[in-house]
């Protein structure tokens, strides 16, 4: 199979790749996939308590080199978006991207998934902090 | 000294022809061009000649009388004709087959067609090493069987089968044995009779001849093999197999399997020797790598490797100036891990975490040597981006985890 040279490139370059610490109150952690269908993928958020904006991304990816493209450049777009933007992020977007083609859009829908996965994380994490912390008012960040 | 990229280590697919076999063949395009049927005109009786020469070839390789192998046009047109044709002939006989699950697709699809035309076939299990269980296979016989089919090597683990055993078994009990022997002739001794084989499949272009170009060993006493044929015309090959005869194929064919007979020995020592290195050096660089199969029961030239926690296409891309193939089911076109790694209880996530290295007459050292050290470094690249090799180290039991696997 042919690949595009943008998959290739974050292939030998994967951006963003690492781990974020997940019991911190401000990261979101998605594991997303499994092992016996060769694709799992953990991506993180870091989110700014003060301005409600991605930080910071990272990831990591058991997969396919469409799979590892399709996480790096996903963190790359988060950086910098607000928690609503980037669940507007659509896989289609990571398609057209990497021109992936017919057979690797699982991939791309696996990151997708994994958004979305590592922000609900995060916005469960503010929800129960939140109540833990009521009343003594250090945790004002936006939570929708 | 550098290596010449890119490396093929993927002669289970396919071998080059060897030089000596082009040379031999080349006449038999131009010059002597004749049909082998063609009784009445020396170029005819040239064309006649060779093939009953090449015959002859095929046949000493693997302890047969000449006149008991039919040229086809591979093994996988020898694997239907055997299965195919025996079930027809011997219908009144029984309508019971035996094969193993991690038989070659051209016998078990055959097997699958012959199913739906009310045969019933037993696909018996293989444990962990890759073998079936010679209890499972006496357990599975019937009155009604006719027929055991069961490849000598395996085309990806490289595991070859206790044929000897299971041609015992067969004989003792009057049913006919076929085996799938692509992988093993030319590699490893082979003799029909020692065996107690009654019919076996060879591929000239996986033993350094030509591709379009293999061979049925059908036996012709005790007991007479007879077979139904596919493809009716001529009378070719007893009538087994009607068809103009390609003749450069066949002489190409049997001048392969002349020099596998002279060279299998020391053949066998030296590439059973650089795939020991191979292996050696790999695990030498990276910790949990598994070897899928039986290392005591396996072709000289095999080595099919499990690297946890990475998947088998990434793997690929990383290390794309060398041929191997995987496991993995990016890499095939139905999207499903390999179906023979997953029959020996490995787990689906080993299956796409898999490489197979076949060795072959033009491995080096120093592609060995290349290889090892290039996947040692890759893999070790991977892992770091791995979250299943993170989760692994901070002790997490990844077969008790929860996944999330809908929609996949």
């Amino acid at each position: 199979m042919a690949y595009s040279t943008k998959v290739i490139d974050h292939y030998e370059n994967p951006r963003n790749v690492g781990s974020l610490p997940k019991d911190d109150v401000n990261v979101g952690t998605g594991l997303v996939g499994a092992p016996e269908c060769g694709d799992v993928m953990k991506l993180q958020v870091k989110v700014n308590p003060q301005t409600g904006v991605i930080d910071d991304a990272k990831f990591k990816t058991f997969g396919c080199g469409s799979a590892i493209a399709s996480s790096s450049l996903a963190t790359e777009w988060l950086k910098g978006k607000t928690v609503e933007e980037a669940l507007a992020i659509k896989n289609t977007d990571i398609v057209t991207e990497l021109s992936l083609p017919p057979v690797k859009i699982h991939c791309s829908v696996l990151a997708e998934d994994a958004i979305k996965a590592a922000i609900a994380d995060y916005k469960k994490k503010q929800g129960t902090s939140a109540e833990k912390g009521a009343g003594d008012d250090t945790h004002a960040q936006p939570t929708a | 000294m550098s290596v010449k990229l890119p490396i093929y280590l993927d002669y289970h697919a396919t071998t080059p022809v060897d030089p000596r076999v082009v040379e031999e063949m080349l006449p038999y395009f131009t010059k002597q061009f004749g049909n082998a049927a063609s009784r009445n005109h020396p170029f005819g009786w040239e064309a006649e000649e060779a093939v009953e020469k090449a015959r002859k070839q095929v046949g000493d390789l693997i302890g047969a009388n000449a006149k008991e192998i039919v040229f086809t046009s591979g093994a996988t047109e020898s694997d239907n004709l055997a299965i195919k044709g025996a079930a027809e002939m011997y219908r009144e006989k029984g309508n019971h087959i035996i094969t193993c699950v991690t038989e070659h697709k051209a016998v078990i699809d055959t097997c699958k067609r012959l199913e739906k035309e009310g045969f019933r076939v037993t696909y018996l299990p293989v444990r962990k090493d890759g073998r079936i269980s010679l209890d499972d296979l006496k357990a599975a016989i019937t009155d009604k069987t006719i027929l055991i089919t069961i490849m000598t090597a395996n085309n990806e683990i490289g595991v070859i089968q206790p044929v000897a055993e299971i041609g015992a078994i067969a004989k003792e009990k009057g049913i006919l044995f076929h085996t799938d022997a692509v992988q093993a002739v030319g590699k490893v001794p082979f003799n029909v009779n020692d065996l107690k084989v009654d019919m076996a499949s060879i591929s000239a272009h996986k033993m350094y001849g030509p591709k379009g170009v293999g061979a049925l060993y059908v036996r012709r006493r005790n007991p007479r093999v007879l077979l139904a044929p596919l493809i009716d015309g001529g009378g070719h090959e007893r009538g087994m197999r009607s068809g103009t005869l390609n003749v450069p194929g066949i002489v190409g064919f049997g001048k392969a399997a002349e020099l596998c007979r002279q060279e299998m020995e020391s053949d066998t020592k030296r590439l059973s020797g650089l795939r020991d290195r191979l292996n050696a050096r790999l695990h030498k660089g990276l910790d949990e790598i598994y070897i899928n199969g039986s290392m005591e029961h396996r072709l000289p030239h095999n080595l099919n490797i499990s690297f946890a926690y990475v998947e088998g296409e990434s793997l690929l891309m990383g290390i794309n100036d060398v041929a191997v193939s995987s496991g993995s089911a990016c890499t095939s076109a139905s999207l499903e891990p390999s179906y023979v790694l997953k029959a020996l209880g490995a787990g689906d996530d080993l299956a796409h975490s898999s490489i197979r290295f076949g060795l072959g007459r033009w491995t080096t050292e120093e592609e060995i040597d290349y290889v090892a050290d290039k996947l040692t470094t890759v893999v070790t690249r991977l892992r770091e981006m791995s979250p299943l090799y993170e989760l692994a180290k901070e002790g997490v039991d990844l077969s008790t985890m929860q996944w999330q696997t809908e929609g996949h």
